[in-house]
């Protein structure tokens, strides 16, 4: 059955000056899928608050374990700079907005999104800009009180900015994982299960002790770990000065990861949106 | 099958309106799950500032439609032109044009709804003027009053789809999807969706598809229903050319017994049209109700067959289904 032709609303109306979509850079886009991850932190301290405390705790329990072992046994050894590192690391590593996301894809507001003009990829950067933004932020408390304990940079102000730097890429590269793993399974305890991967790169290394003092199996794995250069590039920014040496190793190991984590989370995002 | 040429991508997103073109237009639009047919070689041309109502029961295919059209779906077969551009080939395109409210609203619990739709005017590249004008005009529709300052997860169920609605407003699309916009709304806050729809498609030249299982609703709304089972498209028109193209009037009888036997007892009763069995309930469609009825109770009389209720009434599209497909639209609320 077929209707007769008939003219509808837009003949017989014109429509007066409305506001109607146009398009916007990819800067636009990403900052407003920032914006908006940035907005829900507040609202969602639970998921930042806890990887700080531990961070103070290790850094605080860390340094009363080890200190007296460690600087009787290596000359000229500060281990409160040295432990800083690591304590940095406990409280970056796994801060990420792949969490809700991963809300997101479950409740529709993903769905919501890719029906909007905006760019597909920027969706996943926005999120990303605003987990560095919350990383260097993180930074700030545990900096704050390596500070009291008496911790100089070696390497000045520009040393402690190229420190938080380090530390908040590195939360970006691993959170890779965990938008890979939201994107790909829209699951929330998968993604909570990306948390496995810390141990590994966290604690086989030489988050307690230097590297010369590790031995065997543990001192071949660490051998691996990218986290070992990142570690070692972030001391020596606190104990010894400018050592491009150690940095370039901390950038080879950080671009290694974000190679992988990247790579896999783009894939599950081209996966997600290619409208199956 | 025919296919469409898409219009080339322009250099700016807003393009000026060719009335020649469709609002959307379908050409043996096909989505398959595995082994299931979704949506079945669907034809669809809908006109600008046209409402169409897409009518089928849960499971017709009428979701997938839109998702197709609206570009969160590839389909697997065919092609559709919406606003004048490839679903298919320029999906970008299509998206600047439509705003879409999903069956199940696709909100985001932690932000405001004002959060939500200030993000959402930015989202499409509005102005902040731009923005807080249509905030303005779109607080009216939603009727959230101060709510709109709360976060989204205190709202009730039918706040959260008026703004779901509204989201898909702020940009003043040329295409309006709505997807089951009033399921699980109360009649009041229908009413209200009801009047923003007109309100759209008059002020605004808005083209909305719509898709329902309620009956009243396309009757209410619709310029032209589609009647949709199992992914086809079985009939299509104005309701009031739909109601007519199974006769003027219908005569319901709900009896005891064969319903075989029943039919038998009609086939010499002059003036039906023709006979639709559900259960134990007979639907004829009938020239003239009036002088149908008596012939009809006489006709079950004869054959002794216990009538519990004979009925004369005017046509509804749910006539319209069931003569086309052989069931009853399955509503599972009540809409009025």
């Amino acid at each position: 059955m077929t209707a007769a032709p008939i003219m509808y609303g837009t003949e017989r109306t014109a429509a007066p000056d409305v506001a109607h979509a146009r398009p916007a850079g990819m800067l636009h886009d990403v900052r407003t899928v920032a914006g908006r991850a940035l907005r829900a932190v507040p609202r969602d301290l639970e998921s930042i608050i806890p990887p700080v405390l531990i961070a103070f705790f290790f850094f605080i329990v860390n340094i009363g374990t080890l200190e007296n072992l460690t600087q009787n046994n290596v000359g000229g050894f500060d281990y409160t700079a040295f432990e800083m590192a690591t304590a940095i690391l406990l409280g970056v590593t796994g801060v990420s907005r792949a969490q809700a996301l991963v809300i997101d894809v479950q409740n529709g507001y993903f769905d919501r999104l890719l029906l909007t003009p905006v760019r597909r990829s920027a969706i996943l950067i926005g999120h990303m800009v605003a987990d560095v933004s919350v990383s260097a932020t993180l930074c700030v408390p545990i900096l704050a009180l390596a500070f009291a304990l008496g911790i100089d940079f070696r390497t000045g102000l520009l040393g402690v900015v190229a420190f938080v730097a380090i530390a908040s890429l590195w939360s970006l590269a691993f959170a890779g994982f965990g938008y890979a793993i939201a994107l790909k399974t829209g699951n929330p305890a998968a993604v909570n299960s990306s948390f496995l991967l810390f141990f590994p790169f966290l604690f086989l290394t030489s988050s307690y002790v230097p590297r010369s003092q590790l031995s065997g199996w543990l001192d071949t794995v660490a051998g691996w770990n990218p986290v070992t250069y990142l570690l070692a590039g972030m001391r020596s920014l606190t104990l010894s000065g400018w050592h491009w040496d150690d940095l370039g190793r901390a950038a080879l190991a950080l671009a290694l990861v974000f190679l992988v984590s990247f790579t896999l989370c783009f894939a599950a995002l081209r996966s997600r949106i290619n409208r199956r | 099958m025919h296919t469409m040429t898409p219009r080339p991508a322009p250099e700016h997103h807003v393009t000026e309106r060719q009335p020649e073109q469709p609002a959307i237009a379908a050409r043996g639009l096909t989505r398959t799950f595995g082994e299931v047919t979704a949506v079945d070689e669907l034809d669809l041309t809908i006109h600008r500032g046209e409402i169409y109502g897409l009518l089928g029961p849960n499971g017709a295919g009428k979701s997938t439609t839109v998702k197709m059209l609206c570009t969160l779906l590839a389909p697997t077969g065919g092609e559709a032109t919406v606003a004048g551009y490839s679903i298919a080939g320029q999906p970008q395109e299509v998206r600047f044009h439509i705003g879409v409210a999903l069956q199940d609203v696709a909100l985001d619990p932690r932000q405001t709804g004002l959060e939500l739709l200030r993000l959402q005017g930015q989202l499409y590249g509005l102005t902040d003027r731009e923005i807080e004008q249509r905030l303005g005009d779109l607080r009216e529709l939603v009727d959230l009053g101060d709510a709109l300052e709360r976060r989204i997860a205190t709202y009730s169920g039918g706040m959260q789809r008026r703004l779901d609605l509204a989201a898909a407003l702020v940009h003043n699309p040329d295409v309006l999807f709505l997807d089951e916009p009033t399921t699980g709304l109360d009649p009041i806050s229908r009413a209200r969706v009801w009047q923003e729809v007109r309100r759209l498609n008059h002020e605004l030249g808005m083209t909305i598809l719509l898709t329902t299982q309620y009956l009243e609703e396309v009757d209410e709304l619709a310029d032209r229903v589609g009647i949709v089972d199992a992914g086809r498209l079985v009939a299509e028109g104005t309701p009031s050319e739909l109601k007519r193209s199974i006769g003027t009037d219908v005569v319901v009888a709900r009896i005891d017994g064969n319903a075989d036997d029943a039919r038998h007892a009609l086939r010499d009763v002059f003036g039906i049209v023709a006979v639709d069995g559900h259960g134990q309930e007979l639907t004829m469609s009938v020239d003239d109700g009036a002088s149908t009825i008596g012939a009809v109770a006489i006709a079950f009389h004869d054959a002794s067959v216990r009538v519990r209720d004979l009925i004369l009434r005017t046509p509804t599209l749910d006539d319209v289904f069931l003569e086309m497909t052989g069931a009853h639209i399955d509503t599972q609320e009540d809409p009025s």
